[in-house]
C-alpha cells in the first residue's frame, strides 16, 4: 500500500476520549454532527482525522459529511492546534483604528502568520471578521479574553500572560 | 384515494403553450415533459432539486424577479416564460461567472460535444474572459489520482454538486463531499483519501451525472469524443437485474470506449454499478479465444471450424448411438441469450435425442424455480423492479442486494428514503443489515426454524390474513398443524438470536402495507433449498403479502439470463415456458414443430452430469459458456469426474478451467458481439445488440450451436437471432406476444401471451397461476455438514460487489482488479483474537475437501464461529473446499454451509 497522503495526520490517536464523548452525547445521529465535532475539538484541541473516521464508524454519519463540516466552518481544525488561540479582529471599526499594524506586530511577535501554529504549539493565530466589541477597537482576543484599544507595542505583554 | 390524486391535474401555460402537469411537479419537470428545454446544470432527475446553478431561472406572471424552475412547483393557472431577453442576459452572466473558474479544454476533453456547459455557453455566447478569465495553477494530486476507474480534474469542475449529491442521495455511499467554502470549495473525499480507501463503490454515477468533463472514466480518456462514437443500446452482461446500457463504440478501432446508461432507462433509471460501468474490458481481452482448438496428445492445436465441428459432431453422435441418450449431456449458458438457450435445448432434444440438458440455475436458483412453481405455479420473481420503491416493509433474507444486485439495492434505498421499514435476516452484517430496523443474524442453515417460528408467532397473535388464506390457498390446516411442533423460544436457541427479535420481525412483516420478501442464494444454496423457498412462500400466503403491487416473493436471480435460461427450457424436465416434458400433448406439439420424436429419458442436472461422468455413465459432454470446475463444489472431485469423460467439447470465450480439460474448444462471442435477448430477474425480456465484431474466427453462439447440430446430423440454420426468437415465441405461450419489434426500446415482462398484451408487472393477482396457492408443511433439517471439534467453523461463500461469479469477466477489468484481485476470508474479531490472527494476516482455511491460503479480513461482519469467502478467483478457488452435498429436490449444492477450520499461515514470500 502506498503511503497515505495524509501522512502523519492519519497516525493513531487514543480513541478513548472520543468514545467518552460519544457516550456522553448518546444517542448521536446526523443532527448532532456539529456539536459532536465541537466536543471532540474541545477534547483533543483539534479534530484528528483518525478520530473522525472512528466517529463515522460508530455513529453512521458519513466521514465525508464530518469532513465537509470540519472544513466548512472556520472554528474547526484538522491539524493539531496551539494551546492558546490568538484572534485579531479585522472588522470595520478595528480596520479604521489600525488593525493592520496590530496584525503585523503580532505576526512578528509570534513568528507565524494567520492560520499557523507556533512550533512549540503555544499559540495558533487567526483572524476574525468581527468580535462584536467595536467600542474597544482595535481588538485582539486570546482564548476567551478580550484585549481592547491595543497598542502595537504592547502585544508582547499580552501574549506573555499565556503559557 | 391514491387513484384520485393520480388523476388530479394542474393546468399552466409555459411559453404560450398550455401544459397539463401533476400536482407536485416542478415547473422544470413540466417543461421538460413538454419538450421545452430550460437550461440547467445542477439538475438531474435522479436527485432532489437544489436550485444551485441559477441557470434554470424563469419568469412567472405576477411574481417579482425570476424563480428557479427546478425548485418551483406548478400551480393552477400559472403563466411561465422560459426564454426572454432578460433571462438570456442573466444566463449569460451566470455562465460567464462559471467560465471564470473553468479551464476551457474542449479540444482535448472527452466530454466535447456532449457537454451541457459547452452547449449553453455557445447558446448564450458567454464570454470566457468577461470576468478576467481563469488563471489555472498546476494540477495538484487529488483523491482520484492513480485510480484506474475514475479520474477527477478540479479545474473543469463547476461545483454544481451533482456528484456529491448522487453519491449521497442515490448510492448512499457518501464518498464525496465539498471541502472548504466560498471560492475555495472543491469536490473531495474525506481527508482527500484515495477513492479506493473510502466508502466509494466505484459505480461511476458521479461520472454519469457530471455535466462537464471534470469527473471522467479514466480508461476512456482520448479514446473518442461523441462525434467518434456510436451508442449501441443493449443489456448489461453481469447480474440478473438486466440494466439497460449503451456501449459507446469507436467504429474506427472496433472498440468499446465506455458504457453509459440512458436517462430514465428501464429497469435501472440511468444507473449502473461498478461491473456494468467498468467491467466490459473482458470483451477486448488478449486472452479471448479466437480460433477453434483440438487437443492432440494433450496439447491444444489450432484447427479450422470444419475440423473442429466434424470431430465434435461425430464423437457426440457416436456416443449417443453406442450408449444411448443418457450417455451425452448438454450444459447451456445463462450468460448467453434466450435464442441460444432455446437452441441448446432444442439441439439436445433433437440432434442429441436426450433430455440431459441443464444450465447454471442448478448451481443457484433451481430451488426457486421448483419451490415457487410447486406453491404458486410459477417459479419467478412475482413483482417488478419499479415496484420496490413503494414497498412499505422490505423483508430481506439470505440476500445482499447492494453488492450482488446493486441496482435493485438502489431501488431499495429509494424505498428507505420514502420511509420504508426493513427486516434483514442474514448471518452477515451487510449494508442492508446495518441499515435495517431489525437484523436477525441467525446461524447459517437455520432458515426454516426461523421462518416456522415467525409463522407460529403470527398465528398465535392472529396476525395472519385469514380471508386471503381461505379464499386463495389450500392445505392450510395441515400446514398449521405442522407449526405446532415449533416455537419462538426453540428457534431462538437453534438460530442463536433473541426471541424478541423474531417476534418483532414477524409482526413487522405481517403489518407492512405492503410487505415484500426478497431472497437470494442464502435461501437456495442449502440441502433444504427448495423447502426454504416453499416456506417463504408459506409466509407470504399466510399474511396475504402477495398478488398485489409491491408485494410478493422475490428471488433475485444471479446471472444476466438465468431467468431466460430456465424460461427457454434448458432443463431436463421442461420445454420452453415450463411446458412439461412428461406431458404427452406438449411432447407432441414440439415433435410436430421440430420434426423429430421427443426423447422420453428423464435427463439430469449439471450436478448429476458430473457424478455420472465420474461413474462412467456419462461419456460425452457439450459445455457452453460455463465453467463447472470453478463453479461446482469440491473441485478435485469435479476435475476427476470430467477427466473421466470420453469426449468434452467446450464453447467458450476464454480458456476456462473446464475448457482446459476439453477435447475440442469452439471460440464463441461475448454479449457485445451478437444479437438476441436476455430475460432479467423481473421476467423482462430485453434486446441484446451486436456492437462490435467478434475477435478472430470467433462466431456468435447461436450460429455455433446450429453448426454443431448440423455436424451431429440434424441440420439447423437461421438467418438471424430474431428468427430463432419468433420460432421460440410461437411455441412458448408466456412469450407468445413478443417480438424484436415490440421490445426494441423497452422490454416486456412475461407472461405476454398475445401481440396486444402489455406484459405483466406482478403475478398472481386475484388467483395464483396454479389456481390456489399450496401451503407446504416444512420441517427443519440441519445442514449436511455441521461444525465439530476438528472443523469448528461454519464456512459460507458468496458474491462481492466488485466481482462476478468465477471472475473470468470481472477480473479482466483493470479498475476492478485494482480494487479487488485476491481471495480472502472474513472472520469475527473474537475468533481472530483467540487464534492470534490480525487483519491482513495469511490464514489457511481447511475443510474435508482441501485447503486454501488467503488473507484474513477481521471484523464484525460475520458471526463468531462463522467464516465467509467469495468464490471469484481462479488461482484461489473457494470451490476447492466447499461441500458437494445437494438439495434433495433440485440437486443444488450447499455452498452456504460446510464445516471448516482456520489457522494462521506462515507468510508466503511476496511475489514480484
Amino acid at each position: 500500500m502506498d503511503a497515505h497522503p495524509m501522512g502523519d495526520a492519519m497516525a493513531a490517536v487514543d480513541l478513548g476520549p472520543a468514545h467518552a464523548v460519544l457516550e456522553r452525547m448518546a444517542p448521536v445521529d446526523h443532527g448532532h454532527a456539529i456539536p459532536l465535532l465541537q466536543n471532540i475539538q474541545d477534547t483533543y484541541g483539534y479534530l484528528p482525522p483518525s478520530v473522525l473516521l472512528e466517529l463515522s464508524d460508530e455513529t453512521g454519519i458519513p466521514a465525508a459529511h464530518l469532513f465537509g463540516l470540519a472544513t466548512f466552518y472556520a472554528q474547526f481544525h484538522l491539524e493539531e492546534h496551539g494551546r492558546h488561540t490568538v484572534r485579531v479582529c479585522r472588522g470595520t471599526a478595528c480596520h479604521v483604528r489600525g488593525r493592520q499594524v496590530i496584525q503585523e506586530a503580532i505576526d512578528e511577535e509570534l513568528g507565524i502568520e494567520p492560520g499557523e501554529t507556533t512550533e512549540d504549539r503555544r499559540f495558533s493565530l487567526e483572524t476574525v471578521a468581527c468580535v462584536g466589541t467595536c467600542f474597544l477597537a482595535p481588538v485582539v482576543m486570546v482564548d476567551n479574553d478580550y484585549f481592547g484599544k491595543v497598542d502595537p507595542k504592547k502585544v508582547g505583554d499580552i501574549v506573555a500572560g499565556y503559557e | 384515494m391514491a387513484v384520485a390524486s393520480a388523476l388530479e391535474t394542474v393546468n399552466l401555460v409555459i411559453d404560450g403553450r398550455e401544459i397539463v402537469a401533476r400536482p407536485g411537479d416542478t415547473v422544470l419537470g413540466a417543461a421538460l415533459s413538454a419538450d421545452i428545454d430550460i437550461p440547467r446544470l445542477c439538475h438531474d432527475p435522479r436527485l432532489k432539486p437544489v436550485g444551485a446553478c441559477r441557470l434554470c431561472v424563469v419568469e412567472v406572471e405576477g411574481k417579482h424577479g425570476v424563480l428557479t424552475s427546478c425548485t418551483t412547483e406548478v400551480a393552477e393557472g400559472m403563466v411561465v416564460e422560459t426564454e426572454t431577453d432578460g433571462l438570456a442576459a442573466k444566463r449569460k452572466t451566470v455562465l460567464e461567472l462559471i467560465l471564470d473558474g473553468h479551464r476551457v479544454t474542449c479540444p482535448t476533453c472527452d466530454k466535447n460535444g456532449d457537454c451541457a456547459l459547452q452547449d449553453y455557453s455557445y447558446r448564450y455566447q458567454a464570454d470566457q474572459f468577461a470576468f478576467g478569465g481563469y488563471q489555472p495553477g498546476p494540477i495538484e494530486p487529488n483523491f482520484a489520482t492513480g485510480n484506474k476507474a475514475i479520474a477527477f480534474d478540479p479545474q473543469l469542475c463547476i461545483t454544481c454538486g451533482r456528484c456529491v449529491r448522487i453519491c449521497d442521495e442515490v448510492v448512499m455511499a457518501s464518498a464525496l463531499t465539498f471541502k472548504m467554502r466560498a471560492s475555495s470549495v472543491e469536490v473531495a473525499t474525506p481527508f482527500d483519501m484515495p477513492l479506493n480507501e473510502t466508502s466509494c463503490v466505484l459505480c461511476g454515477l458521479c461520472i454519469s451525472t457530471c455535466p462537464t468533463g471534470a469527473i471522467y472514466d479514466r480508461a476512456a480518456l482520448g479514446q473518442g469524443q461523441v462525434k467518434d462514437l456510436e451508442k449501441v443500446r443493449t443489456v448489461c452482461p453481469y447480474c440478473g437485474v438486466g440494466c439497460t446500457m449503451e456501449l459507446n463504440v469507436n467504429r474506427q478501432t472496433n472498440r468499446i470506449v465506455r458504457v453509459t446508461a440512458p436517462e430514465g432507462s428501464v429497469p435501472n433509471d440511468g444507473n449502473l454499478c461498478v461491473k456494468g460501468q467498468f467491467g466490459f474490458q473482458f470483451v477486448h481481452s488478449a486472452e479471448r479465444l479466437t480460433t477453434p482448438l483440438i487437443k492432440e496428445n494433450g496439447e491444444f492445436q489450432e484447427a479450422t471450424w470444419e475440423e473442429a465441428l466434424e470431430l465434435a459432431g461425430r464423437r457426440l453422435s457416436e456416443l449417443r448411438d453406442e450408449h444411448g441418450p443418457d450417455s451425452i449431456a448438454f450444459l447451456s449458458s445463462c450468460r448467453c441469450t434466450n435464442e441460444e438457450n432455446y437452441l441448446m435445448q432444442k439441439v439436445a432434444r433433437t440432434a442429441g435425442a436426450t433430455n440431459n440438458v441443464d444450465q447454471c440455475a442448478t448451481t443457484c436458483h433451481a430451488p426457486t424455480v421448483a419451490g415457487l412453481a410447486a406453491t404458486f405455479g410459477s417459479g419467478a420473481m412475482t413483482n417488478g423492479i419499479d415496484e420496490i420503491k413503494d414497498v412499505d416493509t422490505l423483508f430481506i433474507i439470505g440476500s445482499n442486494p447492494t453488492e450482488a444486485h446493486p441496482i435493485i439495492g438502489l431501488e431499495m434505498k429509494k424505498a428507505l428514503t420514502k420511509g420504508a421499514k426493513m427486516v434483514v435476516c442474514d448471518p452477515r452484517k451487510t449494508w442492508v443489515a446495518k441499515h435495517a430496523d431489525i437484523h436477525i443474524q441467525h446461524k447459517p442453515g437455520t432458515d426454516n426454524m426461523l421462518i416456522n417460528a415467525m409463522m407460529r408467532h403470527i398465528l398465535e397473535q392472529g396476525l395472519q390474513d385469514q380471508e386471503f388464506v381461505d379464499s386463495r390457498c389450500e392445505n392450510f390446516d395441515a400446514f398449521r398443524g405442522n407449526l405446532d411442533g415449533f416455537s419462538v423460544e426453540q428457534a431462538a436457541e437453534v438460530c442463536d438470536v433473541p426471541a424478541g427479535l423474531i417476534r418483532r420481525a414477524a409482526e413487522m412483516y405481517a403489518a407492512g402495507d405492503p410487505s415484500s420478501i426478497f431472497y437470494t442464494l442464502g435461501i437456495t444454496e442449502h440441502t433444504s433449498g427448495t423447502e426454504n423457498v416453499q416456506n417463504l412462500a408459506n409466509l407470504a400466503m399466510l399474511c396475504g403479502q402477495i398478488g398485489k403491487r409491491s408485494s410478493g416473493v422475490n428471488p433475485l436471480r444471479g446471472q444476466n439470463n438465468v431467468q431466460g435460461g430456465c424460461d427457454m427450457g434448458a432443463m431436463h424436465g421442461d420445454f420452453p415456458g415450463y411446458q412439461k416434458v412428461t406431458d404427452e400433448a406438449v411432447r407432441f406439439k414440439f415433435a410436430e414443430a421440430w420434426g423429430v420424436d421427443i426423447p422420453t429419458n428423464q435427463g439430469g442436472r449439471v450436478t448429476d452430469f458430473i457424478e455420472q461422468a465420474g461413474d462412467g455413465i456419462l461419456r460425452g459432454f457439450y459445455v457452453f459458456g460455463e465453467d463447472p470446475v470453478l463453479s461446482e463444489p469440491n473441485q478435485a472431485k469435479v476435475i476427476r469426474s470430467l477427466e473421466n469423460l470420453e469426449f468434452l467439447v467446450c464453447q467458450e470465450i476464454f480458456m476456462s478451467e473446464t475448457a482446459k480439460l476439453a477435447d475440442v474448444i469452439l471460440p464463441a462471442s461475448s454479449f457485445a458481439e451478437k444479437d438476441g435477448t436476455f430475460t432479467n430477474t423481473e421476467r423482462r425480456v430485453q434486446r441484446v445488440r451486436k456492437a462490435i465484431d467478434p475477435p478472430g474466427q470467433a462466431k456468435p453462439d447461436w450460429e455455433i450451436i446450429c453448426l454443431m447440430s448440423t455436424a451431429m446430423g440434424f441440420p439447423l440454420s437461421y438467418d438471424n437471432a430474431g428468427e430463432v426468437f419468433d420460432e421460440m415465441a410461437s411455441l412458448t405461450p408466456s412469450y407468445g406476444g413478443m417480438s424484436f419489434d415490440r421490445i426494441d426500446q423497452v422490454g416486456l415482462q412475461w407472461p405476454c401471451p398475445t401481440p396486444d398484451h402489455p406484459g405483466t408487472g406482478f403475478l398472481h393477482e386475484g388467483q395464483f397461476t396454479r389456481g390456489r396457492g399450496l401451503f407446504h408443511e416444512i420441517n427443519f433439517r440441519e445442514a449436511d455438514e455441521l461444525p465439530d471439534d476438528e472443523y469448528p467453523f461454519i464456512l459460507s461463500t458468496g458474491r462481492t460487489l466488485y466481482n462476478y461469479n468465477i471472475g473470468n469477466m470481472s477480473q479482466k477489468s483493470d479498475a476492478i482488479r485494482q480494487k479487488q484481485s485476491r481471495n480472502f476470508v472474513e472472520m469475527h474479531t473474537s475468533d481472530a483474537e483467540r487464534l492470534g490472527v490480525a487483519n491482513d494476516d495469511l490464514v489457511t482455511v481447511t475443510t474435508r475437501r482441501g485447503e486454501l491460503t488467503v488473507k484474513a479480513v477481521v471484523g464484525e461482519r460475520t458471526r463468531p464461529g462463522a467464516l465467509w469467502m467469495p468464490f471469484h478467483f481462479v488461482d484461489q478457488p473457494t470451490n476447492r473446499i466447499t461441500n458437494d452435498a445437494f438439495d434433495n429436490i433440485t440437486r443444488t449444492a450447499e455452498y452456504k454451509v460446510c464445516a471448516a477450520k482456520i489457522a494462521k499461515s506462515a507468510p508466503i514470500p511476496a511475489s514480484t
